[in-house]
Protein backbone atom coordinates (compact mmCIF):
# COMPACT_ATOMS: atom_id res chain seq x y z
CA UNK A 1 0.00 0.00 0.00
CA UNK A 2 1.19 3.47 -0.54
CA UNK A 3 1.65 6.05 2.38
CA UNK A 4 -0.85 8.26 0.47
CA UNK A 5 -3.50 5.64 1.23
CA UNK A 6 -2.48 4.67 4.74
CA UNK A 7 -2.75 8.37 5.63
CA UNK A 8 -5.87 8.62 4.72
CA UNK A 9 -7.35 5.57 6.29
CA UNK A 10 -6.26 6.74 10.01
CA UNK A 11 -7.76 9.99 9.31
CA UNK A 12 -11.02 8.86 8.57
CA UNK A 13 -10.45 6.31 11.62
CA UNK A 14 -9.90 9.53 14.06
CA UNK A 15 -12.90 11.22 12.17
CA UNK A 16 -15.38 8.66 13.24
CA UNK A 17 -14.23 8.29 16.60
CA UNK A 18 -14.83 11.87 17.04
CA UNK A 19 -18.57 11.37 15.48
CA UNK A 20 -18.83 8.40 17.53
CA UNK A 21 -17.34 10.79 21.09
CA UNK A 22 -20.50 12.96 19.85
CA UNK A 23 -23.23 11.02 19.60
CA UNK A 24 -22.22 9.32 23.51
CA UNK A 25 -22.32 12.96 23.95
CA UNK A 26 -25.64 13.02 22.86
CA UNK A 27 -27.10 10.63 25.13
CA UNK A 28 -25.10 11.13 28.12
CA UNK A 29 -25.18 14.67 28.85
CA UNK A 30 -27.42 16.19 31.87
CA UNK A 31 -28.95 19.33 30.01
CA UNK A 32 -29.86 20.39 26.23
CA UNK A 33 -27.39 23.03 26.10
CA UNK A 34 -24.55 20.86 27.20
CA UNK A 35 -25.69 18.36 24.12
CA UNK A 36 -25.91 21.26 22.14
CA UNK A 37 -21.91 21.70 23.02
CA UNK A 38 -21.14 18.10 21.94
CA UNK A 39 -23.25 17.97 18.97
CA UNK A 40 -21.99 21.41 17.76
CA UNK A 41 -17.95 20.67 18.14
CA UNK A 42 -17.18 16.97 18.09
CA UNK A 43 -19.52 16.28 15.82
CA UNK A 44 -18.00 19.26 13.22
CA UNK A 45 -14.44 17.64 13.76
CA UNK A 46 -15.44 14.38 13.00
CA UNK A 47 -17.01 15.41 9.91
CA UNK A 48 -13.79 17.70 8.71
CA UNK A 49 -11.37 14.52 9.65
CA UNK A 50 -13.71 12.30 7.58
CA UNK A 51 -14.24 14.26 4.70
CA UNK A 52 -10.44 15.65 4.95
CA UNK A 53 -8.89 11.69 4.62
CA UNK A 54 -11.31 10.99 1.65
CA UNK A 55 -10.14 14.28 0.08
CA UNK A 56 -6.76 13.14 0.77
CA UNK A 57 -7.32 9.67 -0.84
CA UNK A 58 -8.97 10.95 -3.76
CA UNK A 59 -5.90 13.06 -4.67
CA UNK A 60 -6.49 16.58 -6.20
CA UNK A 61 -8.54 16.78 -8.66
CA UNK A 62 -12.22 18.05 -9.45
CA UNK A 63 -14.01 15.65 -7.13
CA UNK A 64 -11.63 16.47 -3.72
CA UNK A 65 -12.08 20.31 -4.52
CA UNK A 66 -15.87 19.52 -4.54
CA UNK A 67 -14.83 17.62 -1.15
CA UNK A 68 -13.66 20.37 0.27
CA UNK A 69 -16.18 22.56 -0.60
CA UNK A 70 -18.74 20.61 0.97
CA UNK A 71 -16.25 20.53 4.18
CA UNK A 72 -16.24 24.12 4.56
CA UNK A 73 -20.20 24.41 3.88
CA UNK A 74 -20.53 22.18 7.04
CA UNK A 75 -17.90 23.43 8.99
CA UNK A 76 -20.09 27.05 8.60
CA UNK A 77 -23.24 26.01 8.98
CA UNK A 78 -23.22 23.01 11.88
CA UNK A 79 -22.54 25.33 14.74
CA UNK A 80 -24.78 28.21 13.60
CA UNK A 81 -27.56 25.90 13.44
CA UNK A 82 -26.55 24.90 16.70
CA UNK A 83 -26.79 27.65 18.29
CA UNK A 84 -29.91 28.71 16.50
CA UNK A 85 -31.66 25.98 18.17
CA UNK A 86 -29.91 26.78 21.46
CA UNK A 87 -31.33 30.32 21.69
CA UNK A 88 -34.97 29.28 20.28
CA UNK A 89 -35.14 27.07 23.28
CA UNK A 90 -33.39 30.04 25.36
CA UNK A 91 -36.42 32.25 23.94
CA UNK A 92 -39.01 29.51 24.77
CA UNK A 93 -37.83 29.88 28.59
CA UNK A 94 -35.42 26.32 28.53
CA UNK A 95 -33.55 27.01 31.63
CA UNK A 96 -30.32 25.11 32.11
CA UNK A 97 -29.93 22.41 34.80
CA UNK A 98 -27.06 23.80 37.46
CA UNK A 99 -24.53 22.01 39.55
CA UNK A 100 -26.14 19.37 42.28
CA UNK A 101 -29.13 19.61 40.47
CA UNK A 102 -30.96 15.98 38.89
CA UNK A 103 -30.88 15.18 35.34
CA UNK A 104 -32.78 17.56 32.83
CA UNK A 105 -34.17 19.35 36.11
CA UNK A 106 -34.51 22.54 33.96
CA UNK A 107 -36.91 20.46 30.81
CA UNK A 108 -39.41 18.68 33.49
CA UNK A 109 -40.15 22.05 35.07
CA UNK A 110 -40.45 23.27 31.52
CA UNK A 111 -43.28 20.14 30.58
CA UNK A 112 -44.92 20.97 33.64
CA UNK A 113 -45.57 24.50 33.03
CA UNK A 114 -46.43 23.80 29.24
CA UNK A 115 -48.39 20.81 30.88
CA UNK A 116 -50.33 23.41 33.39
CA UNK A 117 -50.50 25.93 30.74
CA UNK A 118 -52.72 23.98 28.60
CA UNK A 119 -55.08 22.69 30.92
CA UNK A 120 -55.37 26.59 32.19
CA UNK A 121 -56.55 27.37 28.41
CA UNK A 122 -58.88 24.17 28.34
CA UNK A 123 -60.74 25.43 31.11
CA UNK A 124 -61.03 28.74 30.09
CA UNK A 125 -62.38 27.51 26.70
CA UNK A 126 -65.04 25.59 28.63
CA UNK A 127 -66.34 28.40 30.59
CA UNK A 128 -66.63 30.13 27.41
CA UNK A 129 -68.73 27.34 26.44
CA UNK A 130 -70.82 27.45 29.34
CA UNK A 131 -71.19 31.59 29.55
CA UNK A 132 -72.29 31.32 25.77
CA UNK B 1 -12.09 0.75 -5.10
CA UNK B 2 -12.04 1.38 -1.58
CA UNK B 3 -12.78 -1.83 0.00
CA UNK B 4 -11.74 -0.58 3.06
CA UNK B 5 -14.67 2.20 3.57
CA UNK B 6 -17.15 -0.72 3.91
CA UNK B 7 -15.98 -1.13 7.32
CA UNK B 8 -15.87 2.69 8.25
CA UNK B 9 -19.63 2.69 6.74
CA UNK B 10 -20.67 -0.47 8.59
CA UNK B 11 -19.09 1.40 11.96
CA UNK B 12 -20.64 4.36 11.34
CA UNK B 13 -24.30 3.04 10.84
CA UNK B 14 -24.06 1.77 14.10
CA UNK B 15 -23.00 5.60 15.47
CA UNK B 16 -26.13 7.02 13.38
CA UNK B 17 -28.06 4.51 15.68
CA UNK B 18 -27.37 5.71 18.74
CA UNK B 19 -29.07 9.35 18.86
CA UNK B 20 -32.21 7.54 17.86
CA UNK B 21 -32.72 7.39 21.40
CA UNK B 22 -32.45 11.14 22.21
CA UNK B 23 -35.44 11.42 19.38
CA UNK B 24 -37.53 8.97 21.14
CA UNK B 25 -37.08 9.73 24.55
CA UNK B 26 -35.54 13.56 24.99
CA UNK B 27 -37.49 15.27 27.56
CA UNK B 28 -38.56 18.78 25.21
CA UNK B 29 -39.15 18.98 21.69
CA UNK B 30 -35.23 20.86 21.37
CA UNK B 31 -33.68 17.78 22.11
CA UNK B 32 -35.33 15.68 19.87
CA UNK B 33 -34.35 18.24 17.48
CA UNK B 34 -30.87 18.22 18.11
CA UNK B 35 -30.79 14.12 17.51
CA UNK B 36 -32.44 14.46 14.14
CA UNK B 37 -29.72 17.41 13.24
CA UNK B 38 -27.01 14.92 14.50
CA UNK B 39 -28.56 12.19 12.34
CA UNK B 40 -28.49 14.40 9.84
CA UNK B 41 -24.34 15.42 9.78
CA UNK B 42 -23.56 11.79 10.43
CA UNK B 43 -25.74 10.84 7.42
CA UNK B 44 -24.06 13.25 4.97
CA UNK B 45 -20.45 11.53 5.88
CA UNK B 46 -22.33 8.27 5.42
CA UNK B 47 -23.37 9.16 1.82
CA UNK B 48 -19.74 10.05 0.70
CA UNK B 49 -18.38 6.80 2.03
CA UNK B 50 -21.46 5.12 -0.15
CA UNK B 51 -20.10 7.05 -2.51
CA UNK B 52 -16.20 5.69 -2.24
CA UNK B 53 -17.97 2.62 -2.31
CA UNK B 54 -19.39 1.99 -4.97
CA UNK B 55 -16.41 4.54 -7.33
CA UNK B 56 -18.97 6.97 -8.54
CA UNK B 57 -18.28 9.79 -5.88
CA UNK B 58 -18.30 12.30 -8.51
CA UNK B 59 -22.32 11.97 -8.74
CA UNK B 60 -22.76 10.85 -4.72
CA UNK B 61 -20.84 14.37 -3.35
CA UNK B 62 -23.89 16.26 -5.90
CA UNK B 63 -26.27 14.57 -3.12
CA UNK B 64 -24.49 15.37 -0.14
CA UNK B 65 -24.14 19.02 -0.72
CA UNK B 66 -27.88 19.05 -1.75
CA UNK B 67 -28.46 16.94 1.45
CA UNK B 68 -26.28 19.59 3.93
CA UNK B 69 -28.26 22.61 2.86
CA UNK B 70 -31.89 20.82 3.48
CA UNK B 71 -30.02 19.97 7.04
CA UNK B 72 -29.24 23.76 7.65
CA UNK B 73 -32.25 25.10 6.13
CA UNK B 74 -34.78 22.71 8.26
CA UNK B 75 -32.56 23.88 11.30
CA UNK B 76 -32.92 27.57 10.50
CA UNK B 77 -36.58 27.43 10.03
CA UNK B 78 -37.42 25.38 12.71
CA UNK B 79 -35.21 27.68 15.26
CA UNK B 80 -37.01 30.34 13.71
CA UNK B 81 -40.40 29.62 14.49
CA UNK B 82 -39.97 29.05 17.60
CA UNK B 83 -38.10 32.23 18.43
CA UNK B 84 -40.96 34.47 16.14
CA UNK B 85 -43.77 32.24 16.21
CA UNK B 86 -46.23 34.67 14.23
CA UNK B 87 -45.39 35.36 10.97
CA UNK B 88 -47.67 38.29 10.58
CA UNK B 89 -46.17 40.32 14.08
CA UNK B 90 -43.25 41.92 12.02
CA UNK B 91 -40.81 39.82 13.57
CA UNK B 92 -41.55 40.81 17.13
CA UNK B 93 -42.56 37.64 18.98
Amino acid sequence: MDPLRIISMLVVAAGAFFLLVGSVGIIRLPDFYARTHATSKSDTLGLMLVLAGLAIYEGFDLNSVKLLLVLVFVVLTNPVGAHALALAAQKFGLRPTFAGEPRDAGAAELVDAVAANQEEEEEEEEEEEEGS
Amino acid sequence: MGREFVYVAVILTIIIIIPFYRVVKGPTLFDRLLGVGAIGTKTLVLICLVGFVYGRIDMFIDITLAYAVLNFIGNIAIAKYFIHPRADSEGSP
